[in-house]
């Protein structure tokens, strides 16, 4: 951060990449490059994070690009969620009919699939979906603006870059991931118990009962609201790697990629941090 | 008609009441990953005057604007805006600093998404909540009747020449009916006639609102026609600053060099 108390989007910019030949005496130090790339990334990251908190928390607030952004992430991902969901939900009910038949609990087919679709896949499944969707297409949309100077040109305007474009998106995550994930999870309900009710008769007003029997809201709504976690995660590494581009068309196809492997890799690893603390407050 | 070294001399006396003059730059230093692009360069620039800063490719004549507007940072020295330091200002002191700034980036950097009227009222809707809806559309058309755009308000940037872009962009600048015009490159990539109406369109901006300006140019003849004083900078300092006489005058070497491949 400068002196003056904020950090110009442009001084964000790492430098760019410089391609050597290195001796094989130098992998220490080679070593050592990616060790301060790692903590470099971190730190400018946190401080990222800090612009934008503050410039969500105080006003103006954006309220036109945060809906424009709700409706960018929300209803335009809806088509892909459900039909994610609505596979998820036919592979888990061929799934678990042939598991459960094995053993001789195909009375436990509804149970099995509700839990496993609202605890474990609708969840993630939404994540990994919005994650290639809207982390490529922030990341690639904010990368683009930055190498042809549009978010300077903001900046010059005096207009706060971090509230317009990035406290917007990764707010319209937070608030739409939790939506699509019930989407997620209607879908794949919806034909998991159509693929069931092809083979073997199975009302829908049975499966739900059954499968909802004796279950809580805390048992599906911790699981659900935890992907505004991820929402988190995808807005936030998408429109740090997107504002922190340089290097032309080439890196705003690195931010787009970046975006989504990065947002993937996160995704699921906070979901380990995640699902631990679920258990530990909602046993 | 009156030249644009008349009107900056008849125009840029700094005000009895703020001797101070609009834009400063006091010493400042700057490097790119140990490249050093400005060297202890020191520069003002008072009301009502148009400065040209000239040079070869490199010399950081684009990083000086960027500095000035606050997108960098100097390493050392300073810069002031009507006296005051830009080093130490939060973000809401900088962004009231740059509400009185207009700045037209050298390629324009009109947001793609946005159609030509939308660009140009994109600060009067964040800064001039006040105003209307219709008061904001009159505004618009009325700045992109000033650069002779006006028969091109819905279309898109992509639709429209580079020429076109700039006057748009530089409608853009001056929405907020900025103290100081930052122009980067006005005229680069223009044709002579697009150039020569540019320039014609920034001296009238001049007659009419005496802002402090600076133009970054590598034009000889446009910034011999649009500013009273031009500055000349070689590896990262200033080699002559004075009237277009003044650098015909000089026994530089480099100043020569210059005027004859210019």
């Amino acid at each position: 951060m400068s002196d003056r108390g904020f950090t110009p989007v442009a001084s964000l910019n790492p430098p760019l990449p410089v391609r050597r030949i290195e001796p094989l005496s130098s992998a220490a130090g080679y070593a050592t490059r990616i060790f301060n790339g790692f903590f470099e990334w971190f730190g400018s990251l946190g401080i990222f994070s800090w612009q934008v908190l503050r410039a969500a928390v105080t006003p103006p607030y954006e309220w036109r690009e945060l809906i424009r952004q709700l409706d960018e992430v929300g209803s335009k991902s809806l088509p892909l969620v459900a039909m994610a969901g609505a596979a998820i939900g036919v592979i888990l009910s061929l799934e678990a009919r042939y598991s459960l038949s094995r053993f001789g609990a195909k009375s436990m087919f509804p149970v099995t699939l509700v839990y496993s679709v609202l605890q474990v896949m609708g969840p993630v499944i939404t994540g990994l979906v919005v994650s290639g969707r809207v982390g490529a297409g922030m990341g690639a949309e904010l990368a683009s603006m930055k190498v042809t100077e549009q978010i300077d040109a903001i900046e010059a305007s005096a207009i706060n870059p971090y509230r317009l474009l990035a406290a917007t998106r990764i707010l319209a995550c937070i608030l739409m991931l939790p939506l699509l994930t019930i989407a997620t999870d209607a879908c794949a309900l919806l034909t998991g118990w159509f693929a069931q009710a092809m083979v073997e008769p199975l009302s829908f007003h049975q499966f739900i009962a059954n499968g909802f029997n004796g279950a809580t809201f805390s048992a599906f709504l911790p699981q659900t609201f935890k992907t505004s976690v991820y929402g988190l995660i995808i807005g936030l590494i998408a429109c740090f790697q997107g504002m922190r581009t340089r290097g032309g068309a080439a890196g705003v196809g690195r931010a787009a990629t970046n975006s989504v492997v990065l947002a993937s890799l996160f995704l699921i690893l906070a979901d380990v941090v995640l699902v631990k603390f679920i258990l530990v407050f909602f046993p | 008609m009156a030249t644009a070294y008349d009107i900056a001399v008849k125009q840029a006396e700094p005000e009895q009441d703020n001797p101070a003059p609009v834009i400063a730059v006091e010493k400042v230093y700057k490097s790119f990953d140990g490249h050093k692009v400005l060297n202890g360069i020191s520069l003002r620039v008072n009301r009502g005057e148009t400065l040209a800063v000239l040079g070869r490719s490199g010399t950081g004549k684009s990083v000086l604007l960027r500095l000035i507007i606050g997108l960098d940072t100097p390493d050392s020295g300073a810069i002031c805006i009507h006296g005051q330091d830009l080093a130490g200002l939060g973000l809401d002191r900088m962004g009231e600093i740059r509400k009185k700034m207009g700045f037209l980036f050298q390629s324009a950097a009109l947001y793609d998404s946005l159609t030509v009227q939308e660009n140009v009222a994109f600060p009067l809707e964040h800064h001039r909540r006040d105003m209307s809806k219709s008061e904001r559309a009159d505004r618009v058309r009325q700045l992109l009747t000033e650069v002779g755009m006006d028969g091109d308000i819905d279309k898109m940037p992509s639709d429209i020449s580079g020429g076109m872009q700039k006057r748009v962009g530089l409608a853009r600048a001056l929405a907020l009916e900025p103290e100081m015009l930052l122009l980067d490159e006005p005229t680069a990539g223009l044709d002579p006639i697009s150039s020569a109406e540019i320039d014609e369109l920034i001296l009238k901006l001049q007659r009419e609102r005496r802002m402090a300006s600076i133009v970054v140019t590598h034009d000889l003849d446009s910034a011999r026609t649009i500013a009273g004083r031009l500055a000349l900078l070689n590896e990262g300092d200033v080699v002559i600053e004075g009237t277009f006489e003044d650098l015909q005058q000089s026994d530089v070497g480099f100043v020569k060099e210059f005027l004859k491949q210019s």
